[in-house]
Parts: structure tokens; sequence; C-alpha cells
């Protein structure tokens, strides 16, 4: 689905943030990055995003090369895309509804599909009911769970999330990753990145770990013990 | 096509919903366009006044054709008929030398002189109306020409008032024009400048856009539809100006040109006019708002 060959990213100044950076994402894969600050997880998903280039390397998608698409046929890409931001990036001014009907707008669907889209996507993360609330009268937890519902809401094939929880305590991380996994269970494609080595040590998935913008580990997690976070948790 | 029309619609309407949340910034930047606009059309309606009141003078645009004493009326007649064939000229009228001394005749002040006359001194006589779009050049070489014939004594013309008259009616249509780019040039940069702070104050939405897939099309289009309300608006409110203006300045002159013994053909905000203030402040606003998204959404990128 998704291959990064050799990929090495510099910003202005010189700084290396991969370097050489190979990596397969099979499709239905739930795929941590983790690695400490600066060590290029963030990277990984902006050039997933199309937000940066690769200054060197392949990065395919379905075989095509869209580290060189051209600009106009970037929105169609992005569409494919969920993304979740540590920061939310809400729309203060607009409903939770209308947060999450966004990408369906954009996409030029009906009224209906988008109400009924809507509404769907705000029950799968809870928050039905809430739907005409403003972003700063919901808690932090949900207002992430209505940056999921926006991202998952036009059926992407692929969902990234940079620090998902970053900003969430313990409780609520918790409660987002079980979001995650739902949605990686029926199917869709994962990459999250997070430092939070613990949290992610919790749920079954890939884990890649990086160090200086070059990929050190790469396995998959199994957790064994009793309390092991599964869909249906 | 269904789709892509609401769509459009959808943008229209919410961005001048956009508007109506920010009343007295809007109302302000449309109150600043409406003047601006207003200006120029003002202008020009006072210049379609001054062609109507030119009009209305036709007495003064009439001319008298004299034959020379002793010219047959029957040369009168076949000159007019001669004169009745030209582009330039919309009526003719003879006037006999004996219908031209029943008239003084008639007259008080010159009835007892006229009496102790043996025979009558006044010529045939032509008076010629020139249409209402001849120009005065026009007429003056009309003039040459009539002056030319033999049985033509005298062309009594003042061609000096309607040259003048042309050349203030010209000079006024050209400010006109030039209050008009000027003017309209500031509605461009004050509804460019209006959508420059717009799209600094949703930045945020805009990178998200990008973010979820929004094509620039789609981004640029709420700016636009911005522009062009305002636009119209302005232009609303530029007619309601000059029709109040107008309305406050034509009773005084309508009693001014009264002591003048003339006719006020009335201001007459035409169709065209009106329809020139809408598409102006349309176009403008259109411009305005394109200059802006051209050169500020770019810049714009979004970040994760």
């Amino acid at each position: 689905m998704i291959r990064l060959d050799k990929v090495t990213k510099l910003y202005q100044g010189g700084r290396e943030a991969l370097r050489e950076v190979s990596l397969d994402i099979n499709p239905g894969e739930l795929i941590f990055i983790t690695g400490r600050s600066g060590a290029g997880k963030s990277t990984i998903l902006k050039l997933i995003a199309l937000v940066e280039r690769p200054t060197r390397g392949q990065l395919l998608v379905d075989g095509r090369n869209v580290g060189r698409l051209p600009a106009k046929e970037i929105p169609t890409y992005r569409r494919q895309v969920g993304m979740v931001f540590q920061d939310h990036k809400l729309l203060e001014d607009r409903s939770a509804f209308d947060n999450v009907a966004l990408p369906l707008i954009i996409a030029g669907m009906t009224r209906r599909e988008v109400d009924r889209r809507v509404r769907a996507a705000l029950d799968q993360v809870g928050l039905l009911g809430k739907e005409r609330q403003p972003p700063r009268t919901l808690s932090a937890g949900e207002q992430q769970r209505v940056g999921i519902a926006r991202a998952v809401v036009a059926r992407p094939r692929l969902l990234i999330a940079d620090e998902p929880t970053g900003n969430l305590d313990a409780d609520l991380s918790l409660e987002i990753m079980r979001l995650f996994k739902r949605f990686n269970d029926v199917g869709v494609t994962m990459l999250i990145a997070t430092h939070d080595l613990a949290l992610a040590s919790r749920i079954n998935g890939r884990h890649v770990t990086l160090h200086e913008g070059e990929v050190r580990g790469d396995e998959e997690n199994i957790v064994l013990r009793p309390g092991a976070m599964r869909a249906s948790a | 096509m269904g789709a892509r029309l609401t769509r459009h619609l959808q943008n229209a309407l919410g961005a001048l919903g956009h508007l109506s949340r920010q009343p007295l910034a809007s109302a302000l930047t449309v109150a600043v366009i409406g003047i601006a606009l207003a200006l120029p059309a003002s202008l020009q309606v006072l210049v379609q006044s001054g062609q109507k009141f030119a009009v209305n003078w036709r007495d003064i645009r009439d001319f008298s054709v004299y034959l020379k004493p002793g010219a047959a009326l029957e040369a009168a007649r076949d000159l007019a008929r001669t004169l009745d064939e030209r582009q330039d000229i919309a009526s003719i009228r003879v006037v006999s030398a004996d219908d031209a001394l029943e008239e003084f005749r008639e007259d008080p002040a010159f009835g007892e002189v006229l009496t102790v006359l043996k025979s009558n001194p006044l010529p045939h006589t032509l008076v010629v109306r020139p249409t209402d779009d001849a120009l005065p050049a026009e007429l003056a070489r009309l003039k040459g020409e009539l002056t030319a014939r033999p049985e033509v004594d005298l062309v009594q013309l003042d061609i000096q008032w309607l040259s003048r008259l042309a050349a203030i009616l010209d000079f006024m249509r050209r400010a006109v024009w030039i209050a008009a780019v000027l003017l309209v040039g500031g509605v461009i940069v004050i509804v460019g400048n209006t959508i420059r702070l717009d799209i600094q104050n949703r930045r945020q939405e805009i990178e998200v856009s990008k973010l979820l897939g929004a094509s620039d099309a789609f981004v640029r289009r709420p700016f636009l539809y911005t522009g062009l309300w305002y636009g119209l608006i302005g232009g609303v409110v530029a007619l309601i100006v000059l029709g109040a203006g107008l309305l406050v300045l034509s009773e005084p002159l309508e009693r001014l040109l009264r002591l003048y013994g003339s006719e006020f053909p009335g201001f007459g905000l035409s169709a065209l006019t009106a329809a020139l203030v809408i598409g102006g402040g349309l176009m403008a606003g259109w411009a305005g708002a394109w200059t802006a998204v051209a050169r500020h959404l770019s810049s714009i990128q979004p970040r994760l």
C-alpha cells in the first residue's frame, strides 16, 4: 500500500530528519512509530500527508511515487488520508457536527449524505447528542474524539495520527487508543506517531522505532498479559 | 452540475452569513464602497442630465437660413426638400416672406411701423432643427455648405454656444471615466485589503481545509463570494446614496431653471447607469477578492 524506499529528508539549514528510511505499510496494519523527540516520527507523517516532500528516495502509494505528485493532485490524494493531530485542529467557530462534516463538504457530498455520515461518525466516537456544541465546551478527550470522527468520516484508506494523546491524561489516552484500535479492527490502516512507549506497548500492533532519523526497530507487539487491549475492550 | 450549483449557492450564502456575523466591520466596508461608487455614478447622471438639458433647449440649436431678397418661394421649398434628406436634420419649416410679415404685424411693437412699408422687405426663410446628436462640427460644415449656395443670403447659427456646450459635456464625460477608473481602483484596493485581513483571520480554517483535501478552488471560493457580496451591496448603497442626493437637488434646480424660463428635464437615474453601478461594484469586488486570494492564499501551507 505505502512504501518508503530509502527516503531522506533534509530541512532548510541542512538538518537531516530522515536518513535512507525504508518502510512498508500494508493494508489493515496498525503501526506505532515511536522514538524520542526529533527522531523523525512526525516527518514520516508529514511526508505521507504530502505536507513535506522527500529530499531523496521514493514514497510509493499503490506503486505510484507520490513524492513527485503535482501540486494540483495533492488535494485528491489527501482526501484518502485521515489525519488526527495532537492539538486537534478543530475550528472553534463551528459546532462539533460542522467540524466533522468538513471533509465530506470538501468531497462535495450531498447534505443528506453529510448528515447521515456525520451522525454515524459521532455515534462511533460516543459524541452523538453533543453535535451542536462548539469545541471549547467539550473536554480535551471529547475534542480529540471529534478530531477522530472528522478523520474517519470520509472513510479514508489510511489514518495517520501525530501524538494524538500528547495532551491527554493516562485514562483519556487509553480511551483514545481503544477508539483507534476499534477502527483498525474494521480494516482502517493506521500509522500513529507517539513518544508514549508505555501506552503503545499495551496494544497489539507493529512498532517501528526511530532514532535520529533512522529505523532502529521494527517488530510486532503481541500483548499476552491479561487486560491487553482488544477492539472489544 | 446540480451538486456544483448547490455548492456555489452554499458558498454564496455562507459568505453572506460570514459578513452578517461581523455587522459593523461589514457595514463600514460596504459604506466606503458605496460612497466610492456613488461619486462617478453621480457625475455620469450629471452628464446625462446635461445632454438632456441641451436637447431640451432645441430652440437654441435651431438655426435660420435666410434666402436672398427676390428669391422665389419655390426655391425655398426646393432647398427644404434637399436638406430634408440629410441624416443630421430633424425637421425643416419654410416661413414665407408673407407669413413672416404677418407674424410681425401681429406683434403690437411692430404693427404701426409696418404700415408705412410699401413692399415686403423680408426674405423667405427656412427654420432648420438639427438632430439631437448632430455635432457642432457637422453643423458648422452644414452652415458653410448652405452659405455657399447662390439662393442663400445668410445662415444664422450659434456654433460657438453649441461648441461650448459640447466641450463641457466632453470634459465631463472624460472626468466621469477618470473618476470611475480611480474610484473603482479604490474599491478593488478596499475589498482586497478586507479580504486579506479575512484570510489572515481564517488562517487556521484554511490550513485545516487544505490538510483535509480542499482544493485551491474550494478554499478560494468563499473569499471570492465575499468580494462579490461587498461589490453588490456596495453598488446598492451607491444607488441609494445617488437617489437620495438627486432627490434633494432636483427641487431647487427645477426652481432655478424655471427662473430662466426653462423646463427641468429631471435627473432620471437610467437603468443603464444603475446596471453600470451594480456591475462595476460586482467586478471591483470580485477583482479585489481575487487579487487578495491570489497573493495570500498560496502562502498558507498546512502544517502538522
